[in-house]
């Protein structure tokens, strides 16, 4: 075990990657010389060729329908979309095509494509850098939607999406690429997709929330429990499909749900998720869902970022809400 | 100076540009409209054996009988979508034909004839068309896999996705190459742009179409984009582009087999622009051309129906003749009329077959309503 980077995570899983298996491929803008604009790709065109390891040319569209037919002669391409708020221009090549094929082919044509891309906020870009838009494609049939919140599991859940023959949108959260670092296991290990983790076990109340605002969970957990309130926190993973087993055991556990997320409050993965409990597990609740999630607007321009994010004050006011609520 | 300033003249003379591009794509022809070659030195080029004539014939007649079969057919809406060809057969039949099994084909909506041709069995065609999932399988009657995509519906992805299997090609150092086809109102797409790019940028063993048939449905070629040629789209990459006669089956042959040679070669795509036209609708799905142009342009163009010119060349070598044509078409009626039957017959899809095949690992509320959609025989 060593403590690393989450960034250093993503390389780390896939170096193991192309050593692993010749059929995996890097391509993106700038993953070659420059080891891509955060350094995910760092030293892997040096160590693997140019072959394996190359820069496209800028057009995201592009890369994604170079990815789709590189499947055709047995490749496995982890495709880099520089910022997650470029996925606008490759919309179709995602939820048009790759995310169809197996399904339009009858099963007889897999699509064994990873696409990494950072997305979130609280690191002050310029617009369309920081937006969280899972939704956009948690909501399309076909597609698997990981969002790792650690270094381990970053590691762990890539390696398992890049084995995967469905597609996978493997989504890095950028404010945590140097702000977090963790035990990684050395050697190549996989985290299973589509399993929820409990990276806190409590007793009074679930928060179940995903990427970038885990931590922020647990921070708020430590301060809770110093007031007395033992949370137990349900970390994602895999957003889409949904682990509605580990939702559904801590619900009953618990009795009582607040669901965080990065993201706007409309629509969304938090939604999807106050749906299922209710749907299912209303019997157990003794009061209602609980929501943080950012305001319905535009994400906001940098320098009115701290007051738009959600932070783990507003999780603590809004768990003390439900766990008061009679 | 006097030379420098002649350059400097010329770099600012914005009519001149239009000029030159104008006249930098000459169309390549071989066969006139009365069956005769023009070139004799592009016919021994094409280096076209008499089988090989028959067989581009067979094929576009194959094609027309398609056309007039499944229009039929849909207007007894015993079809369902389908987009006539008739018109387009040498740009489509005879530009195949110069590609081999272990190419991939990146078809259109329109180009469901050439993945007839490549041994794609018509009755899975006819399930396409119906809307049966059966119909994107691309494999022959006996098993063996069609190296060809389905036929794109979303316009210029076929260009950026074969731009891909030509990189995996050219990485598995395979002599093989992808060809894609798109029309002319193809051009106008970012996609169609992208890929060609790629391809040039990674020098990948590509071909690539465009069936310039005049309308994208409605919109003419002209408001399309005011550049004087589609190929010259192709030169902004740096791809070698050519014009070619698509009414003229010796000529598409020559310039797709050139084409193929040269990617093969691993020197990068081609671009080829057919100049051709859809005689009928865009679509059986209510499109009406008087709308759009006139009962004249029509008839005009039936007078440059590719298959005129083929058979008459291949009546005068002596290779053709009418009891032959019409033992050919009774033979390719009596094959669609079984292979009408077989799609007739196919098993009904189901919905737990569709939820299995949208995720290889489905989630847990996938398998939930797959248990139930198997429950009620779904």
């Amino acid at each position: 075990m060593a403590v690393k980077s989450y960034i250093d995570a993503v390389k780390e899983a896939q170096d193991l990657a192309l050593e692993h298996d010749k059929n995996v491929l890097i391509l993106g803008e700038d993953v070659g010389k420059n080891g891509g604009v955060f350094r995910a790709t760092d030293g892997l065109q040096d160590k693997y060729g140019e072959d394996r390891v190359f820069n496209t040319p800028l057009a995201e569209s592009g890369i994604g329908g170079l990815a789709i037919g590189l499947t055709t002669q047995g490749y496995r391409p982890i495709m880099e979309i520089q910022f997650y708020g470029f996925i606008y221009e490759v919309l179709d090549s995602l939820a048009g095509q790759m995310a169809r094929n197996r399904f339009r082919f009858n099963g007889t044509r897999q699509m064994p494509i990873v696409v990494r891309a950072p997305y979130g906020g609280g690191t002050k870009t310029p617009e369309m850098h920081s937006d969280n838009l899972e939704g956009l494609v948690a909501q399309t049939p076909g597609l698997r939607v990981v969002m790792p919140s650690n270094p381990s599991d970053a590691k762990g859940l890539l390696l398992s999406a890049i084995e995967s023959n469905d597609p996978v949108i493997f989504l890095e959260n950028l404010h945590l690429y140097r702000s977090i670092k963790g035990e990684v296991a050395e050697g190549y290990y996989t985290t299973p997709l589509d399993k929820a983790a409990v990276v806190r076990k409590g007793k009074d109340i679930s928060i179940i929330t995903y990427g970038g605002m885990t931590p922020v969970a647990l921070n708020a957990a430590e301060e809770l429990s110093k007031q007395g309130i033992d949370a137990e926190i349900i970390d994602l993973r895999t957003v889409s499909p949904l682990d509605i087993e580990t939702i559904g055991e801590s619900v009953k556990k618990t009795g009582r749900v607040v669901v965080a997320q990065e993201a706007q409050r409309m629509a969304g993965i938090g939604a999807s998720v106050m749906a299922e409990i209710s749907e299912r597990f209303i019997l157990s609740l003794k009061a209602p869902v609980g929501r943080v999630a950012a305001p319905d607007s535009i994400y906001p321009f940098a320098q009115a970022e701290n007051d738009w994010m959600v932070n783990a004050d507003d999780i603590i006011d809004k768990v003390k809400e439900i766990v008061n609520y009679d | 100076m006097s030379n420098i300033s002649k350059t400097n003249d010329q770099i600012l003379d914005f009519d001149y540009q239009l000029k030159a591009q104008d006249d930098a794509f000459p169309t390549l022809k071989v066969l006139d409209n009365d069956g005769k070659i023009v070139d004799e030195k592009a016919l021994e080029r094409a280096d076209l054996s008499d089988d090989d004539l028959i067989n581009i014939f067979h094929n576009m007649l194959l094609n027309r009988q398609l056309d007039i079969r499944s229009t039929k057919l849909a207007r007894q809406g015993r079809f369902g979508f389908f987009a006539p060809t008739a018109g387009q057969e040498a740009s489509q039949m005879a530009s195949a034909y110069a590609f081999h099994d272990e190419d991939w084909l990146f078809p259109g909506y329109r180009d469901i004839p050439e993945i007839v041709a490549k041994g794609w069995p018509i009755w899975k065609a006819i399930l396409w068309s119906r809307g049966h999932v059966v119909g994107n399988e691309y494999t022959t009657d006996d098993g063996k896999e069609v190296n060809s995509w389905f036929p794109q519906i979303i316009i210029g992805a076929q260009y950026v996705e074969a731009a891909g299997v030509a990189l995996g090609l050219k990485k598995r150092n395979k002599k093989a190459v992808s060809y894609a086809y798109t029309g002319d109102g193809g051009t106008s797409q970012g996609d169609f742009y992208e890929g060609m790019n790629f391809a040039a940028a990674y020098h990948a063993n590509e071909v690539f179409f465009v069936q310039n048939n005049g309308f994208a449905i409605s919109t003419p070629r002209k408001l399309q984009t005011a550049a004087p040629h589609l190929a010259a789209k192709g030169w902004a990459v740096g791809v070698p582009s050519l014009v070619v006669d698509g009414q003229d089956a010796i000529a598409v042959y020559l310039a797709a087999k050139e084409a193929r040679a040269w990617a093969v070669s691993g020197k990068g795509p081609v671009l080829i622009e057919t100049l051709t036209d859809r005689f009928e609708a865009h679509s059986t799905a209510g499109d009406d051309p008087l709308r759009y142009r006139t009962k004249e342009d029509i008839a005009d163009w039936w007078k440059k129906d590719p298959l005129i010119r083929m058979r008459k060349y291949i009546t005068d070598k002596g290779l053709w003749d009418e009891d032959k044509e019409n033992d050919y078409i009774a033979q390719i009626d009596a094959r669609i009329d079984e292979d009408i039957k077989k799609a007739d017959n196919i098993d009904k899809q189901k919905i737990s077959d569709y939820l299995k095949n949208t995720l290889e690992v489905p989630g847990y509320a996938m398998k939930e309503q797959i248990e139930k959609f198997e429950s009620e025989g779904k």
